[in-house]
């Protein structure tokens, strides 16, 4: 019957939650076998920026972050592979909306300045490129709920090397060392800091250019698949 | 004593706030019930001493996902329920 | 009980109301909501319990910070998937298995928006 089938299911979800909720316990009764923020501050020094979670993520787990970029890339060609609208151009798409379109003249460029902030302040405190390719994909969103044709956005060259910039870079880097001799991802001595800079800033790029592409990418319309050759 | 109450509070609302998401008869406000979701879950990463994880989870969670979403919702057909067979 | 302890568990109980609603919701957004509900509750889970001491921990932050922009990621391509699946058939659950009625919906029966 429909209520034992609703009740069997209330059941086994709360016997899950007990369960996952009784492992939580038990962990947290022991100590943990190996302090990581004593590790932390101890090489943080060595990793070549200030703040604890961008040295984490781009030199100490560095590997975990080119993983990270991989699957959005693949992600961002999933979606374009089914894109399926009509040219970004539309008269359709552009508002005349008077509110929006103040929004955006205001909005857009103090954006913009959020995220160039935000990429060069993760050396030292909160910040760094995943929530700046956030505000930059915030950015390119409200362009495109307000009609501004994006011309980066058309299948094509520009498009592909936006995407796949980030990824690139990283791996040639990762290659670079490894070709070098070092271990592979190990930066070279006081080469650090540039390059993690240099990572971060197509980090963001890439990712505000997937974020956005997905959601470009979303709507469903009656337009014929975009032809390779149409339009380069 | 005064951050414990802030502390349950909070986890009450985001509890609170994540029921309402799967009740909701309405689509619209099933997402909407999800962006502010994504805020109460932005605080409770303040409150966790994790700032990078707030504005990743403000700006994504609740901005992006939250944009996304009542997209899709506005075209798959609002009064739709959500109840099964 | 520290208070980071306790947003773990408000992360276990994230975890079972997620699991709950995926099962037993049939709309595929509401689908997609209640698996980022599970999402967050994982999320708060691994921060919660590494932290319990009191003190940060920026490994499982850094982690954390990584699969919320993962998540987005999937859950964007989760949501073009879906709104191609109602182009191309106008349901908006998906189908039962089973022999066929003999009143399905014609392919490309509803293109969002414009009439054909």
């Amino acid at each position: 019957m429909r209520v034992l089938g609703v009740v069997t299911m209330v059941v086994a979800c709360v016997v899950f939650a007990g369960f996952l909720g009784l492992a939580v316990w038990q962990i947290s009764g022991a100590p943990a076998p190996v302090s990581l923020p004593g590790l932390l501050a101890v090489n943080l020094e060595a990793s070549g920026v200030e703040h604890p979670v961008t040295a984490v993520l781009l030199n100490f787990r560095s590997y975990d972050t080119l993983l990270e970029i991989g699957v959005l890339v693949i992600a961002g060609i999933a979606g374009i592979s089914m894109a399926r609208t009509t040219s970004l151009e539309d008269p359709d798409l552009r508002t005349s909306d008077s509110l929006l379109y103040a929004l955006q003249r205001w909005f857009v460029p103090l954006m913009l300045l959020l995220a160039g902030y935000l990429l060069w302040a993760g050396s030292d405190r909160p910040g760094g490129a995943f929530q700046a390719g956030a505000v930059l994909a915030a950015s390119g969103v409200m362009m495109r709920l307000g009609g501004i044709p994006m011309d980066f956005l058309r299948p094509g060259v520009l498009l592909r090397l936006g995407l796949a910039l980030g990824f690139t870079v990283f791996l040639l880097v990762a290659v670079a060392s490894a070709l070098a001799g070092e271990a592979f991802l190990a930066y070279p001595e006081g080469f650090a800091k540039p390059l993690i800079l240099v990572i971060e800033t197509v980090l963001t790029f890439s990712i505000a250019m997937v974020l956005l592409a997905l959601f470009v990418s979303a709507p469903v319309n009656r337009a014929q698949e975009p032809e390779e050759g149409e339009r380069g | 004593m005064i951050e414990w109450l802030l502390d349950g509070l909070l986890v009450l609302a985001l509890l609170t706030t994540a029921v309402a998401v799967l009740a909701s008869r309405n689509l619209f406000r099933a997402v909407v019930m999800f962006i502010a979701f994504g805020l109460l879950m932005a605080l409770a990463w303040v409150r966790l001493q994790a700032p990078d994880i707030a504005l990743a989870e403000a700006a994504i969670g609740a901005g992006l996902s939250g944009v996304l979403l009542l997209d899709a919702a506005r075209h798959l057909g609002y009064n739709r329920g959500g109840r099964s067979k | 009980m520290s208070s980071q302890l306790l947003y773990a568990f408000a992360g276990v109980a994230l975890c079972g109301i997620g699991l709950f609603g995926y099962i037993r919701l049939d709309h595929l957004l509401r689908k997609l909501l209640a698996f980022n509900l599970m999402g967050s509750g994982v999320f708060l889970v691994m921060v919660g319990l590494a932290q319990r001491g009191g003190e940060p921990d920026p490994v499982p932050q850094a982690l954390v910070l990584t699969g919320i922009v993962v998540a987005i990621a999937a859950t964007a391509l989760a949501v073009v998937l879906i709104r191609r699946y109602y182009h191309l058939s106008g349901r908006t659950t998906l189908a039962e298995s089973g022999p066929e009625p003999k009143n399905t919906p014609k392919p490309e029966a509803h293109p969002e928006g414009a009439e054909v």
